[in-house]
């Protein structure tokens, strides 16, 4: 077993999705369908080459490989009329168990209550990259439409065969297949009976135009809900087996320490399982209380080495930057026009920087696995967005094929870009392993805080060149650390220099939901308030005089004028905006402040959203998600930071780590612009992006105070 | 170790465990009770919530030996048979959750306030509630919940419980 369960963990600390090739292929020949699912009709949803290399990780895959194997999804429909649905994405919360249900609902015509699907199991389920970058939605959610268009087209020509007559003027319709001339009609279940049909998807299937939806384009509640509000349902830290023993695991006292000696006898003569590996050192017992009071009776010393705290942070991240990689290369390092000489020929200059700290996902459900050996096969129930990455994790820890280890995903307590490994996976299985019994996994807050990944910390200087009409003609960008995600200005400027400087980071870091485009949007829609302020010019004005994208144009005027933008204000309220272009969609967010002139209180007191992503598949639930950007986004904004000194969290735990909460929360207000003229894209992240900077701007105008650095107000504004 | 007596969701248990054991780890561990979930473990996000002689409180920092024969209300005893207790329905109604992983334990504070207040305007709600944590940012949906709860028809009924 490797020492450091980290070490080859792909943690890209921006573009981190993954730029290999999937390390397996799904064998289609190998599986029959129809002993494992019954007879029936299955549809295989194929992906085309293109898309193979953005969506399965598969950009560097071998020529001439057959199709079948980029399969991603496939339905099914047995002799009950049942279907199901096989998919890798995952549900943490973003409800997509709900609309992908729906799309297929939508496009077979059978009632929503009739389809199961089958997510994040990587035995049943066709090799997914995982479930992050707002990707469900444009990919998954059209792959099944088509595939369910694909099985309603062939349900249909079974019928037209049985009934001797021409398909075209058939119809289906509740699961059912109609010939309104003959007034026949037959459920999709009789019309299975005996069938064995597997189809390809055809490449061009006529999708039913948004225009004309019924079920998708509707609010549908959480499909089973009921499983959540009675508790019934099983979170991975709720799974159980026979047998079962639970799992601790002895942490290091600061990162990067080394296991010099431990003494395990009391640990042992307590009754638990105890395993030293490497760096590895955990312990098994049938209790959790067993289980810490042995991982507590063993006595370890550890090397351990000086590091940083976050008081030195930004000058260390300055410091260590690299200088950006090849311009025609991956997006490091952008140049247009010549910047230099614009900005010495602006009417005005400004250069300002702006910082954002560490912060965690704190997914209320920490990591959790349960795993048992049978023999060398391996079965791991675990919380991840990404089964088939965890999979490629167990394997490489375990030098095991990856077909002998199945990776299954409950439906999990949230994740936000912070579930992508499989730390607890690799814990329960190596304790597991030693034990000869299931063992789970499930860590404490304050593992969770401190063995995760945290959203990276940056430092961003820009600076601007402006003429005295508000136009902006030079833009120079540096992010240092927290990523490229939105780094690139929306807003027509002729001269441009943008680069991404990657630092080695301090702390573990990756993923978190928007990534680095909360960071770039605070820094550039900050500055943004700060020009039109240098110019005396109205920060919407200034806005819309630099934009030309019409969708991006629009989210800024629909949120304006349900915000009441240009009203008057009282002493210590505050009104500011900020938006962008993040992931496919076009957000806008209008914030009202109020701050006490005494305590220097800042209170979020109204936030106005308006969004665009194309055609709205569910407006209750993308309505949701955009609420939920915006009260989580207010944590980091505000509050959020995590404190660490020589390789500890100083903070991890709920106690110490202000996250919002109800008395936080301002009134929402959402304007959904539906575009059902461009295909729909993702909405978990993109809303997030404008509440920072416009929760700053507001501050600055209620006070004249510039904040500069996320978390804007941990401790109250100063306001002496 | 000793015996403990429980009188669970109207059941009664025996529990051979040590009485510092806290409640959550018994009704999971012990009871695979596993509605009421871990959070922090130091009672600062409500996720372990459950009812004691009908009043909220944290399992994860209730040692089991203390609520030994009080009535102890879990999420999974909060339904008559099919029929959701109003709370729960009108969490379904309001579609107050995204992952739902906080959602027993929000459910469960808004039963004990709902009980205390049948009543109860916004900022009673919000400074009930704020003990209990929704990463995903449910809250303002779980307010309209349990305005609808407290509204419902049958919520005296279901309140009774």
């Amino acid at each position: 077993m490797s020492t450091n369960i980290n070490a080859g963990i792909p943690l890209e600390p921006e573009r981190y999705e993954l730029r290999e090739g999937a390390p397996y292929r799904f064998d289609l020949g190998r599986r029959d369908f129809f002993k494992f699912l019954g007879a029936g009709i299955v549809v295989v949803s194929v992906l085309k080459p293109a898309v193979v290399a953005q969506e399965s990780g598969g950009a560097n895959r071998r020529r001439g490989e057959s199709l079948p194997q980029e399969i991603n999804a496939w339905l099914h429909i047995g002799e009950n009329g049942k279907v199901t649905v096989f998919t890798g994405k995952v549900e943490v919360g973003q409800n997509i168990r709900t609309s992908l249900s729906q799309a297929v609902s939508e496009e077979l015509h059978v009632p929503i209550e009739q389809i199961e699907m089958v997510m994040g199991d990587t035995q049943l389920t066709p090799f997914d990259m995982g479930t992050f970058g707002s990707r469900t939605t444009p990919t998954m959610n059209l792959q099944l439409r088509k595939a369910a268009a694909a099985a309603r087209d062939a349900l249909i020509g079974i019928a037209a065969q049985q009934w001797k007559t021409d398909p075209s003027h058939l119809v289906t319709e509740d699961g059912k297949v109609n010939d309104p001339q003959s007034h026949r009609s037959v459920e999709y279940a009789t019309l299975m009976k005996g069938q064995r049909l597997t189809q390809m998807l055809p490449a061009e299937d006529p999708l039913i135009p948004a225009a004309d939806w019924k079920v998708a384009g509707k609010s549908v509640g959480k499909i089973d809900g009921h499983d959540f509000v009675t508790g019934r349902h099983r979170f991975p830290s709720d799974q159980k087996l026979p047998n079962m023993m639970y799992g601790k695991v002895l942490r290091q006292p600061s990162f990067n320490a080394t296991l010099v000696s431990a003494d395990t006898k009391v640990a042992e003569q307590l009754g638990a399982t105890v395993v030293r590996d490497g760096n590895f050192l955990g312990v098994a017992a049938t209790t959790t209380q067993a289980a810490e009071a042995a991982v507590a009776a063993i006595k370890a010393d550890w090397k351990t080495e000086p590091q940083i705290s976050n008081k030195e942070l930004f000058d260390y991240l300055r410091k260590d930057a690299g200088q950006g990689k090849d311009p025609s290369g991956d997006g490091d390092h952008f140049e247009t026009g010549s910047v230099d000489q614009a900005l010495k020929a602006a009417d005005h200059r400004l250069k300002q920087t702006y910082t954002v700290s560490y912060i965690a996902h704190v997914p209320l459900e920490p990591r959790a696995a349960l795993a048992n050996w049978d023999g060398d096969q391996l079965t791991v129930w675990t919380g991840t967005q990404r089964p088939f990455g965890v999979r490629g994790q167990l394997a490489e820890a375990f030098h095991l094929p990856e077909e002998k280890i199945r990776v299954l995903m409950p439906d999990t307590g949230s994740g936000y870009g912070g579930k992508h490994t499989g730390e607890t996976a690799i814990e329960a299985a190596r304790l597991a392993k030693a034990a000869k019994r299931p063992v789970k996994v499930v860590w404490t807050r304050e593992e969770e805080f401190t063995w995760a990944y945290f959203r990276p910390a940056g430092v961003i200087d820009v600076s601007s060149g402006v003429r005295n009409d508000g136009t902006i003609t030079a833009w120079e960008f540096h992010n240092y650390n927290s990523g490229s995600a939105g780094i690139r200005p929306y807003y027509e400027i002729p001269n441009q220099r943008i680069v991404f400087h990657e630092v080695n980071s301090p702390l573990r870091q990756g993923s978190y939901r928007a990534l680095a485009a909360t960071a770039n949007h605070f820094a550039r829609e900050s500055h943004m308030d700060e020009l039109a302020h240098e110019l005396k010019m109205d920060p919407l004005e200034i806005r819309l005089k630099n934009l030309k994208n019409d969708r991006l144009r629009a989210v800024f005027e629909a949120a304006a004028k349900q915000f009441g933008w240009g009203k008057s204000k009282n002493p210590g309220q505050g009104f500011g905006m900020g938006g962008g272009y993040e992931k496919l969609g076009n957000i806008a967010t209008f914030a009202e402040v109020n701050v006490d002139p005494k305590s220097g209180e800042v209170k979020v007191v109204r936030v106005v959203s308006a969004f665009e992503c194309g055609a709205i598949v569910n407006p209750d639930n993308l309505k949701n998600q955009i609420e939920g950007s915006n009260v989580q986004g207010l944590g980091g904004a505000l509050f959020e930071a995590i404190e660490f000194e020589n390789g500890k969290i100083m903070n991890a735990r709920l106690s110490e780590y202000r996250v919002p909460r109800f008395s936080d929360l301002p009134v929402l207000e959402t304007v959904l612009l539906d575009r059902k003229d461009i295909p729909s894209v993702g909405a978990g992240e993109c809303p997030m992006i404008g509440l920072a900077p416009a929760i700053a701007n507001a501050i600055f105008q209620a006070t004249g105070k510039r904040l500069r650095a996320l978390p804007l107000v941990p401790n109250g504004l100063n306001v002496s | 170790m000793a015996t403990i007596h429980l009188a669970i969701n109207e059941e009664s248990y025996s529990v051979d465990t040590d009485p510092q054991t806290s409640l959550l780890t018994v009704l999971r561990e012990h009871l695979d009770l596993t509605g009421s979930k871990y959070g922090c473990g130091e009672g600062q996000c409500g996720a372990c919530t459950v009812l004691i002689d009908g009043r909220s409180q944290r399992s994860c920092i209730t040692r089991v030996g203390t609520v030994a024969g009080k009535k102890i209300t879990t999420i999974e005893g909060l339904a008559s048979g099919d029929h959701l207790h109003p709370v729960q329905q009108a969490f379904l109604d309001e579609g107050a959750m995204q992952c739902a992983y906080c959602t027993s334990g929000m459910i469960m504070s808004a039963v004990a306030l709902l009980k205390k207040n049948p009543d109860p305007n916004e900022k009673q709600i919000v400074d009930f509630m704020d003990g209990n944590v929704c990463r995903c940012g449910t809250y303002s949906r779980i307010v309209r919940a349990i305005q609808r709860a407290a509204k419902g028809p049958t919520m005296a009924k279901g309140a009774s419980r």
